[in-house]
């Protein structure tokens, strides 16, 4: 461990003598090579926000609490204090969603673009356009599936909604919960030196579910090909972008532990993104597949037929009674 | 006090003459009056205002309100920057619009039922749910508009997709096909566009400049819901 004597903050020179008189000697740094712009006047997004910046990056180890960045400790009986948690602009909340997307290895989610500034915006407002993403992507994948049936009654199952918002959200939040816990455990066990809030995992979590607005949109195209790789792709940014903001966190520990956790991480959110796209496919239960009787009286005319729509009871998997068409 | 004057003032006690020993001699007459009314000029006043709107007949009241709920619907489908929808709110164009709406995207029938279109009760939560969440989100983003105010504004704005409803409900009378669905897909697009530029021609003010974008995206998103519940509505 670190010589602590030698770590007194007032006297900046003592981290250079120590440093030259022992080249060895582990001083504790807590910026990351990307940070040292931090100190100097940088882009706009980390204006105004320089003194959290250095608290942020002086006592790293002491952020044990359960929110972040109290800048304003107002109590949380009013609403001054929600609005701490949508402190942020139109670019800021661009430049993360741009960060969900693009991972670049070494630069941390957290330390790069949150900056003890996290919002619940984000994480929010990504969830409820996923869910409205995969309803709709649903309905349309089960439509095209049935483009020209005559026989076809299009119902826009309405109920699963809640089911997969229920879904989403639980996985937005109680994953967070328990990561957190399970963080700050092992923190009092092994001293980290990066640890994370609550909301500032909720926030990786929120923006790193970005990536499948666009993949539940493209999901309805039938091929299987594309599927498979747009989940890939998917799958490995949202999950490339988690590993490497959790894994300065846990390095410190027990390299099984570590590699433990980093693999849970992955697996769970492997776990919703492949629920999430199958219920896509699925998404009026086992209704698209037809009774194998049924299907030979269906034609593949178009609506140019005369003759309206027949109504077929919808069972799913053996129809009592169809109408004959007239 | 009148008895404790009196007991000092005994005959026959020679000590000297007590504070209120002349009380007793009074004696209270009938003429002096000391009781009355009182009357403050203003208070009559303001009765007499009550009066004219608590004495007008029903026709009169229901018809105001009506007028203000007409000349509302107006400004939203003439959108420009006023604020008379903010100025006077309401709530009652909201629940017609709302309620009619409600009413014409449920499901027909309850004998099917694996016909998963949404109940009433549906319809009537997301509009309200989702009105009270996208005002919630622009306070929270810091906007100074007052929690009725943007109700009021969110729910007025809803006109033009109810429109769009009817008119799908008319063209779905016709024969089914490829060129209904076109017609109907045209009308719920115009429709969602001209709801959009509404309520943002009356919210956009009240945001700061830097969060506009973040402020109406959720309203985008509500009316995307809603347009997507008309599109996809059948009737059975």
């Amino acid at each position: 461990m670190a010589a602590v004597d030698d770590l007194q903050f007032e006297e900046f020179g003592d981290v250079a003598t120590s440093l030259a008189a022992n080249p060895n000697a582990t001083t504790i740094s807590i910026e990351d090579p990307d940070e040292t712009p931090k100190h100097l006047p940088g882009p706009p997004r980390g204006s105004g926000r320089e003194e959290d910046d250095e608290l942020l990056g002086n006592d790293d180890s002491d952020k044990t609490e359960l929110l972040a960045g109290q800048k304003k400790s107002s109590p949380f009986w009013t609403f001054e204090y929600y609005q701490t948690f949508f402190d942020v602009d139109t670019y800021q909340v661009f430049d993360r969603i741009k960060g969900s997307l693009l991972p670049i290895p070494g630069k941390n989610f957290v330390r790069l673009y949150i900056r003890s500034n996290p919002d619940l915006y984000g994480p929010f407002w990504i969830c409820a356009t996923l869910v409205f993403a995969i309803a709709i992507s649903g309905n349309l994948s089960n439509f095209l599936i049935h483009l020209g049936e005559k026989t076809y009654h299009y119902v826009p199952e309405f109920r699963k909604v809640s089911i997969a918002a229920t879904i989403i959200y639980a996985y937005a939040w109680l994953v967070p919960l328990a990561l957190w816990g399970f963080l700050m455990w092992r923190n009092s066990k092994v001293m980290n030196i990066v640890s994370y809030s609550f909301l500032e995992i909720v926030c990786v979590y929120g923006y790193s579910l970005f990536i499948y607005i666009p993949t539940a949109i493209l999901w309805i195209i039938p091929q299987k090909a594309v599927r498979w790789i747009l989940v890939t792709i998917a799958l490995g940014i949202s999950g490339s972008v988690l590993a490497m903001t959790f894994w300065p966190a846990v390095r410190e520990d027990n390299r099984r532990i570590a590699l433990a956790t980093i693999v849970t991480i992955v697996l769970l959110h492997m776990l919703l993104s492949v629920g999430c796209l199958l219920s896509i496919v699925f998404w009026s239960g086992f209704f698209w597949m037809q009774h194998p009787q049924q299907k030979s009286r269906m034609t593949r005319a178009s609506w140019k037929t005369d003759g309206g729509w027949h109504r077929v009871p919808t069972c799913g998997w053996c129809c009592t009674e169809a109408e004959a068409p007239v | 006090m009148a008895e404790a004057a009196e007991s000092p003032g005994d005959p026959g006690t020679a000590s000297p003459r007590p504070l209120f020993a002349g009380l007793s001699d009074i004696s209270i007459s009938q003429d002096i009056p000391v009781e009355g009314e009182i009357t403050i000029p203003m208070r009559s006043r303001i009765r007499e205002f009550d009066n004219s709107t608590l004495n007008e007949s029903v026709r009169n009241t229901i018809m105001r309100d009506l007028k203000a709920v007409g000349k509302k619907f107006m400004h939203v489908l003439y959108p420009r920057r006023s604020n008379t929808l903010l100025r006077d709110w309401d709530l009652w164009g909201p629940l017609i619009l709302c309620v009619t709406l409600a009413l014409m995207l449920q499901k027909g029938s309850v004998d099917n039922e694996k016909d998963g279109g949404p109940q009433f009760a549906e319809v009537f939560v997301i509009v309200w749910f989702g009105a009270v969440t996208i005002t919630l989100n622009s306070k929270l983003l810091g906007g100074n508009i007052s929690f009725f105010q943007s109700l009021c504004v969110l729910g007025y704005c809803i006109l033009p997709l109810t429109v769009a409803m009817l008119i799908c409900r008319l063209v779905l009378l016709a024969e089914a096909g490829p060129v209904n669905f076109m017609v109907r897909l045209f009308v719920v697009i115009v429709m969602f566009a001209w709801s959009v530029v509404a309520s943002t021609a009356f919210l956009a003010d009240s945001q700061p400049p830097n969060r506009k974008v973040l402020a109406v995206y959720p309203v985008f998103l509500f009316y995307f819901i809603i347009s997507w519940m008309i599109l996809t509505f059948t009737p059975e």
